[in-house]
């Protein structure tokens, strides 16, 4: 270790445990029942006002993510990377009006999971099920991602020996994610988002102003990146990638970006952050202020470019032996900012990993806990045993984020993400499109829901890794390898295209088929326990006294 | 859970605002043939690049319009607030 990596590590430790101390201390002020109630450990409240909700949902999206995975994809792939951004942008029109109705129909009949709105929706405990588990396996490789992002950051300060304790970052990033959820619950991280957005606000004005102006402008930095991506592969003996895209990843580009902007909402997660908010104008007002962020994730991603010209090179990792592409941007703050301010970026991007995998596990735990544990397993659960199971699962959930990280090993880390996503389309029927019409049949979602997940989980079994060789090796697949049966739609085209993309159109088909033929054979529907009027409704102008429960 | 009997439950045909439309035009983002290339370039950023940014500010304008003209449309505000811990722990679930 040298002199530099003390002193970033030592800065690091400090915020790091000032910050932590900060949420501590004012999740006990904050408390009310005390955290041995599922609603205080797992909901922290339903009435967050605007600019709550705008850290919170921001802070789904402004992740490890983002500051470690994007610019690490566009570092080693080129343009390609670059579809965060139009992700970020679509996102927000196309769930505007969905999420409203989402969000209001929840507020009337007290929904708090995705799974408990389509069981109100279609009376299906089994679809219900099928919502829950999805929701908590999916999340599982998104934790990964972050897990992924706070190692890299501890490689770079110089915790990277081989052999057995090459293992050790990932091991202390699990503890301490782990002690941090299991203590406080959902209060410490929603607070110390406050703290890591400011951080991290901090630490990217800096890097997006300073950095370019110091190697030369965009100019010199593109035609450098251009330079170095066009060199070929000595193994696979093609390009790295290019600053444009090509006529093989266009449609890559365009699935991606759609793809994770339907998926994103569907995470329980964002969620649970739609829900907390007080009103339906606080969530509009989210959809056109959250965009903010987007500016700045694109800026980051050039970052990737900045990092080629500066001629880092990713950091070997001590335990796989191979160059871990995750290391690139705190490779580029190590080796350009002074090492205090190195400390404070590495810091920022630790924090910026935590807060969301923690909230993740949380809002993956409350599913297990409300959908799972309380309707199959015991349904007259007290709220100290629901806490608990919650706090249980919560860390079952990230033991299956580091077999995520351990298990699947894609080229770049965002594939854990998109994977992820490929799990979490399949309740976009189930979910979205209910919230709009019931036309779709049980029957239709739940065969849609197996076909889809089936066939998605096995074309990403398919990719293999970028040596030729393995398997879940990426998210995307060349569009004539697609088979059904041995017919190939699109012959030996190599045009690649999102895997979720073509699971849920499947899943889509599927639905539609089976529902006609459901609905032709004449089966009968259960309840709807909801009705049109509860999906426009707002907060109550005048405070009606509380009811009890029916 | 039941329905409350001070507001029986009405059917209403869904409102559909033109002003919605709006929300498609962000999507133009989508179709990359139309702005894959390298000139004309900004602050030596290549067209594909700033672009993009470009759109992030057409997507909050056109979200903020839809904000802006739907901000007065009537809600259904008359139902009781359920929002006491015990319906968050029995809703959905009755």
């Amino acid at each position: 270790m040298t002199g530099a990596q003390v002193v970033e590590l030592v800065i690091f430790i400090v915020v790091f445990v000032f910050v932590s101390a900060l949420g501590f201390v004012a999740a006990r002020w904050k408390a009310g029942n005390g955290l041995d109630h599922l609603d205080e450990w797992g909901l922290g409240g339903r009435r967050f006002g605007g600019w709550v909700t705008w850290f919170l949902v921001g802070g789904d999206l402004y992740t490890a993510y983002t500051f470690v995975a994007v610019p690490a994809l566009v570092f080693g792939a080129g343009a390609i990377g670059f579809y965060a951004l139009p992700y970020t942008v679509v996102l927000y029109p196309i769930v505007f009006l969905p999420v409203l109705r989402l969000w209001s129909v929840s507020r009337a009949h007290g929904y708090v999971t995705t799974s408990d709105f389509v069981l109100g929706r279609y009376g299906s405990s089994l679809l219900a099920f099928l919502v829950a588990i999805t929701g908590i396996v999916a999340t599982m490789p998104y934790i990964a991602l972050q897990l992924a992002g706070l190692e890299a950051v501890l490689r770079t300060m110089g915790l990277n020996h081989s052999g057995i304790l090459g293992h050790l970052p990932l091991f202390v990033a699990f503890v301490i994610l782990a002690l941090f959820t299991y203590a406080s619950g959902l209060r410490a991280p929603a607070l110390i988002a406050f703290v890591k957005d400011i951080l991290i606000y901090l630490v990217i004005l800096v890097a997006v102003f300073y950095l370019p102006a110091h190697f030369g402008g965009w100019s010199g930095i593109f035609d450098h990146a251009a330079t170095t991506l066009a060199k070929k592969n000595p193994t696979t003996g093609k390009p790295a990638g290019s600053i444009l895209l090509t006529n093989t990843n266009q449609l890559q580009y365009a699935t991606l970006a759609l793809g994770s902007a339907l998926a994103l909402f569907l995470y329980p997660h964002s969620v649970t952050g739609v829900l907390a908010s007080k009103n339906r104008t606080v969530i509009k007002k989210n959809m056109v202020a959250l965009p903010a962020y987007s500016l700045l994730l694109g800026l980051l991603a050039l970052l990737g470019y900045v990092a080629l010209a500066a001629g880092i090179k990713p950091i070997t990792n001590g335990a796989t032996n191979k160059p871990d592409t995750n290391t690139i941007i705190p490779e580029l703050f190590g080796h350009t900012f002074p090492s205090w301010f190195a400390g404070i970026a590495f810091a920022a991007i630790g924090i910026g990993a935590l807060v969301p995998a923690a909230i993740m596990s949380i809002a993956a735990a409350n599913l297990w806990t409300r959908n799972i544990y309380k309707t199959y397993l015991r349904r007259a659960a007290t709220p100290a045993q629901e806490a608990r199971q919650a706090k249980i699962a919560s860390l079952v959930v990230k033991f299956g984020a580091v077999l995520f990280v351990v298990a699947i090993d894609p080229q770049f880390s965002i594939d854990l993400q998109l994977i992820g996503g490929v799990l979490i389309l399949q309740t976009l029927p189930s979910v979205a499109i209910s919230l709009y019409t019931r036309w779709l049949h049980v029957w239709g979602l739940v065969a849609g829901w197996v076909v889809g997940m089936g066939w998605g989980v096995y074309l990403l079994y398919t990719i293999p890794a970028a040596t030729g060789k393995g398997h879940f090796g990426g998210s995307a697949l060349a569009s004539g390898k697609l088979s059904i049966f041995g017919w190939h739609p699109f012959g030996t085209s190599t045009v690649q295209v999102y895997v979720g993309a073509i699971a849920l159109i499947t899943n889509l088909l599927v639905a539609v088929v089976v529902t006609a033929i459901v609905r032709a054979v004449g089966a009968r529907d259960q309840a709807d326990q909801t009705v049109e009027r509860d999906y426009e409704g707002d907060e109550p102008k005048e405070p009606v006294g509380q009811l009890t429960a029916g | 859970m039941s329905t409350p009997e001070s507001s029986p439950p009405v059917q209403r045909a869904r409102r559909f605002n033109p002003w919605y439309l709006l929300l498609l035009v962000p999507l133009v983002m989508l179709v990359t043939p139309w702005f894959n290339r390298a000139t004309p370039k900004i602050a030596g950023l290549p067209f594909f690049y700033w672009f993009q940014f470009l759109f992030v500010l057409v997507g909050v304008a056109c979200v903020w319009i839809v904000y802006l003209v739907t901000r007065h449309e009537p809600v259904a505000t008359d139902q009781p607030d359920r929002l006491s811990v015990d319906d968050l722990d029995e809703g959905g679930l009755s």
